[in-house]
């Protein structure tokens, strides 16, 4: 550690003022507090500071992710195996499937840390500001939201747009009013669509000749012709309503990444509801306006998707990844606790609504957390107007 | 009517060093100084120049809003020095103390029949203003205003808080006195806030509307108290006095002795055994620190590790506090400090340890554990913050200068010490007090 010390202290004129890198010194300091936590102290206001700051809540988020993140490379490996017709028993080839998805996954994952913080650095460098420490999990969020099928530079593309437009143009971190790893996908779902839904793009197939019956179907798409008969990529049909939900909630199912396995997501979840750095406002009202909207569907009965059985309807797609990862960005969500449950709340009714209505697209999550992005500060807005008006009665009452 | 107020927000920070209940005296310092900056927003005006002798009560400067408003010198001496900062503002008046201490001379004031104006007059005189402070902007309190409530806020909170009971014992009939000098002072009530089960003598109190309290910090606080007492509202006035205050208020009413001696606790960390000692307001640190403090680099705070103010080690008591606390630097980097499980370190976020061991004290350094950020955490303010107000908005109205949403948010009601919780556990380490304080001023400024 001293050796590492002492090359910091030893580059770093470079970095300062007069130095030769002076304009780099932004990117210096980013490497240097990531390597070490300055031993900057106090000078007026509080005398001691918590411990926790910006890099240990950012890092502890990904490492939430890295349950999804695993499973989702074995998952490549299994969908694919499953519709070439090998392997078809859940435990056979375990490293064949995972170094497989591996293959697949780790280059999307390389690709969006790359791009995303090399402008982060950039305009850091150019601006004259620290690079704060959001994209770490924007980074990791980008990949585990996409189909296998992307392309790598799509996902380059993306990511670019989302750091640039969904949050710099805000002024970084903590002013970005949508949440840069969705703004990626929307981007990418509107400028490419084929690429982002269909049939083609969630199983790396890889050209190969499939098995009879593989559709490349998520279970999502196939819930528009039936509530009730889902078959696996092997062209299987699963024997039972239940035995769909066992399959979409451990995840061996198609779909984005990262997303399938409700398991692991909410493995996820219990850490960052353990350091509290998950808002449980906002899961627990996301996951009850999904389940309702669920069960007003069920009511309601007009086509097959609305009769879907709704814990299953909860187990597919990205509403547990959405309402463990997405929704609960504290920048981008309501900032008031009873704005959360509100925000929550309709984030997850909107989603499963969107989801259910819209015939092109069989997945409305991403579009609710969104839309509700952008009426959270609304939802603020309301609340602490809420709180003034009652503050002024109190002086009605006194006087 | 007595309330009793529960207060569920907020948190005890625990520190090694609480002081234990012994009391050593110190010697008479020969250095003294009484400092302007003690007085946010006070402008002084001095009434004598460096080499003027005074006694114990004399006036040196007076406040130029309100020339009544009058400094007196702590003890008896020569004003040795006028420390000047940038701007030719006055820092401090050291005084070097006579061996043989000489007092101005008044009479003990019998007030029973005094009125408001009067009993103000009293206090002016004898220089005893500047213990009363107002709300809202946390400022002198402007003797020609009426106060609706005074608030005396009977323990404190705050981490290494001093045992205000402790400090007062043996002077229970000073702190009466005073409280009964206080409610002269207001059409209202004055409410004594004591914390439940402590058995505070202050229970008995008379002439005083005693309230009772239970939570964490900053239930203390007397901010948090008046929230929820008595909540100031836009163009009312709640005063504020301190405990140990009023107890001098009340010796030199009934002796009319000029005695500025106090009993402060001595804790933190970095203290060898931290205790209470007997010494006087303005006194030099050297006369506290010498021999009582591990060698080392030290961060001294005049008041509580929160919201106190620092010192250099050739510094001096400040007017207001109760507690010396000493706690270690923290300058030294830590190698990836940020995913080490840090044991030693606490946090109220369960990122840490800290959460699991809730009776662990700790040896808790000046390091900022991290950089400055803007805002991305939500709802950590609101935790530790026992008010019905949304802190991160206010304090986004303060940064954006906008006056109305300000007001509208409760400018009125806060204190940066209020706030203190929520700097402390910023995730990114905004200076929460600081700002809390830019909007007072500017709110002095615009709205008067």
């Amino acid at each position: 550690m001293k050796a590492l010390r002492n090359v910091f202290d030893k580059i770093r004129p470079n970095f300062e003022e007069g130095g030769k890198f002076e304009n780099y010194y932004k990117a210096f300091e980013a490497i240097e507090t990531f390597a070490f936590v300055p031993g900057h102290v106090t000078h007026d206001g509080t005398h001691v500071k918590d411990a926790i700051d910006l890099k240990r809540t950012m890092f502890l988020v990904v490492i939430a992710t890295i349950p999804a993140l695993l499973f989702g490379m074995w998952n490549t490996g299994h969908q694919h195996f499953l519709a070439l017709g090998q392997f078809t028993d859940l435990g056979a080839g375990f490293m064949d499937k995972f170094l497989f998805g591996a293959t697949k996954v780790l280059p999307i994952v390389i690709v969006s840390y790359a791009v995303g913080l090399g402008i982060e650095f950039g305009i850091a460098v150019a601006k004259k500001h620290s690079v704060n420490e959001g994209y770490l999990v924007s980074g990791m969020l980008i990949p585990l939201i996409m189909p296998v099928e992307v392309p790598l530079w799509m996902v380059g593309v993306a990511t670019a747009f989302a750091v640039v437009i969904g949050k710099e143009v805000f002024g970084g971190t903590g002013m970005n009013i949508l949440n840069p790893a969705l703004t990626a996908r929307a981007f990418l779902f509107f400028a490419y669509p084929t690429k982002m839904s269909g049939n083609m793009v969630w199983v790396s197939t890889e050209g190969q000749a499939t098995v009879d019956g593989y559709t490349g179907e998520t279970l999502l798409a196939q819930s528009i012709n039936s509530s009730t008969d889902y078959i696996d990529q092997a062209g299987v049909a699963y024997g039972s309503v239940s035995d769909t939900l066992f399959a979409a909630f451990m995840g061996w199912v198609p779909g984005s990444i990262g997303e399938t396995s409700s398991l692991a997501i909410l493995l996820g979840a219990a850490l960052l509801l353990a350091t509290g750095i998950g808002s449980w406002r906002i899961m627990l009202s996301f996951f009850l306006g999904g389940l309702s909207m669920s069960y007003i569907f069920n009511l309601w009965g007009a086509n097959p998707f609305m009769n879907v059985d709704p814990w299953l309807q909860l187990a597919m797609g990205g509403f547990m990844f959405g309402m463990v990862f997405m929704a609960t960005d504290p920048v981008s969500a309501a900032q008031t606790n009873t704005g959360k449950w509100i925000y929550g709340f309709l984030a997850g009714f909107l989603g499963i609504m969107i989801r259910v209505f819209n015939p092109a697209y069989p997945e409305g999550i991403m579009m609710g957390i969104l839309f509700m992005n952008v009426m959270a500060p609304l939802i603020d807005h309301y609340v602490v107007e809420a709180n003034i008006k009652r503050r002024l009665k109190r002086t009605a009452v006194v006087a | 009517m007595s309330k009793t107020v529960k207060i569920r927000k907020g948190a005890n920070i625990k520190l090694v060093g609480s002081a234990e209940k012994t009391t050593s005296d110190t010697t008479l310092p020969s250095s003294f100084a009484l400092k302007p900056t003690d007085f946010h927003g006070m402008v002084p005006k001095l009434l004598l120049k460096e080499g003027a002798e005074v006694k114990a009560g004399t006036p040196i400067f007076y406040s130029k809003s309100n020339e009544r408003i009058k400094f007196v010198s702590p003890v008896s001496g020569e004003i040795a020095e006028v420390v000047r900062g940038a701007k030719r503002k006055i820092l401090e008046v050291k005084i070097v103390a006579d061996s043989e201490q000489k007092s101005e001379t008044a009479a003990p004031v019998d007030f029973s029949s005094f009125d408001r104006a009067k009993m103000a007059d009293a206090l002016l005189d004898a220089g005893l203003w500047p213990f009363i402070k107002r709300r809202p902007y946390d400022i002198i309190a402007d003797p020609t205003e009426a106060p609706k409530s005074i608030f005396v806020s009977g323990f404190d909170s705050a981490p290494l808080g001093a045992d205000l009971n402790y400090i007062l014992e043996g002077r229970e009939a000073d702190f009466q006195t005073g409280m009964d000098a206080l409610s002269k002072l207001t059409e209202g009530k004055v409410h004594l806030n004591i914390q439940s089960g402590s058995g505070s003598f202050m229970a008995n109190a008379k002439n005083a509307q005693v309230n009772t309290f239970t939570g964490p910090h900053p239930a203390g606080l007397p901010g948090i108290q008046i929230h929820h007492i008595d909540p100031v509202n836009k163009g009312e006035v709640v005063w504020v006095v301190d405990a140990q205050a009023v107890a001098i208020i009340g010796r030199f009413l009934k002796t009319g002795k000029f005695d500025f001696s106090k009993k402060i606790a001595l804790a933190g960390s970095e203290v060898e055994k931290p205790q209470y000692l007997n010494t006087w307001i303005g006194a030099s640190l050297d006369s506290i620190l010498k021999g009582r403090v591990r060698d080392g680099d030290n961060r001294i705070i005049d008041g509580n590790v929160l919201s106190g103010n620092k010192l250099s080690e050739d510094g001096y008591l400040g007017f207001h506090s109760n507690v010396i606390s000493v706690i270690p630097e923290g300058r030294e980097p830590q190698f990836m400090g940020w995913l080490a499980p840090n044991f030693h370190k606490f946090s109220l976020s369960q990122s840490y340890f800290s959460w699991l061991m809730p009776n662990k004290k700790y040896r808790l350094n000046t390091n900022m554990n991290g950089e400055d950020r803007a805002f991305v955490m939500s709802g950590q303010y609101e935790d530790v913050l026992p008010m019905d107000l949304y802190p991160v908005h206010l304090l986004k109205a303060i940064m954006t200068n906008d006056i109305e949403k300000m007001e509208a948010l409760g400018i009125y009601e806060v204190a940066p010490e209020d706030l203190a919780l929520c700097e402390y556990a910023c995730t990114s380490k905004t200076p929460v007090q600081k700002l809390i304080r830019e909007g007072l001023d500017t709110a002095i400024q615009e709205l008067g």
